[in-house]
């Protein structure tokens, strides 16, 4: 991993159309700003890998026959 | 074309059918094309199954059957990238977690499956700054907190 040291107000650039700005430090809180082409997505880590834990958690279920039977007979209200 | 299926076995299917998921979905980068099947006639569920993985198959549901407040925003790169032109181009739907109880099921409402029915275009989408989480339960009551009926729920920033 490339570490860089920066400060507040100071940015980082990556490839041609990519900026990391540090707007402001506080404490143990960084904010950040990220200037990027709109088709590449950008999301908070733990989010994006709680998605990818519920699908891989959703496309491994087991007894998933008694699973759908169950759908099937439960009557939605 | 025909394929294998998780849950019906082989399947012929209309070319027309398969959605494109471009860059893939969380956790399955490489699953690019899935075709959405009812779980049996007129059934409210969806089997979202991958064209190329037999295997990988989800559940699928509208979200407002189990949410009836459930509110998102479609956003401009959403909406460029799958050329939504209008709201009735999108069949939104959520995958289930099913579990044993079944009525702990889970539905994952911060991440939306987005298809547009005019492009074939489908993408799993993850909403920002939401109240929402991947594990909400479906057969008890919301724990899904409205404030506004006119406004998404939005998660306090801290």
């Amino acid at each position: 991993m490339l570490v860089l040291k920066r400060k507040s107000h100071e940015a980082i650039t990556i490839g041609d159309d990519i900026e990391i700005h540090i707007l402001s430090v506080d404490g143990d809180q960084v904010k950040v700003g990220i200037e990027a082409p709109k088709q590449v997505e950008i999301h908070r880590k733990e989010i994006y890998l709680s998605i990818q834990e519920a699908n891989s958690e959703a496309a491994s279920v087991d007894a998933i026959d008694e699973a759908l039977d169950f759908l099937k007979n439960f009557k939605h209200q | 074309m025909e394929i294998q299926t998780k849950y019906f076995g082989v399947m012929t299917i209309d070319h027309e059918a398969v959605i494109d998921f471009q860059t893939g979905i969380p956790g399955f980068p490489n699953e690019t094309a899935f075709v959405f099947l009812p779980l049996e006639a007129d059934s409210i569920y969806q089997i979202m199954q991958s064209i190329h993985t037999p295997e990988l198959a989800f559940v699928t549901v509208s979200p407002f059957l189990f949410f009836k407040d459930y509110c998102m925003n479609l956003n401009k790169t959403v909406m460029e990238a799958l050329n939504i032109e209008e709201e009735q181009d999108v069949y939104l739907s959520v995958i289930l977690t099913l579990k044993r109880p079944f009525k702990t099921s889970t539905a994952n409402l911060v991440a939306p499956v987005i298809v547009s029915l005019k492009e074939k275009k489908g993408k799993q989408i993850v909403l920002d700054g939401t109240i929402y989480h991947t594990k909400h339960p479906i057969f008890q009551s919301s724990d899904v907190e409205e404030e506004d009926d006119h406004a998404c729920p939005k998660k306090k920033i801290t």
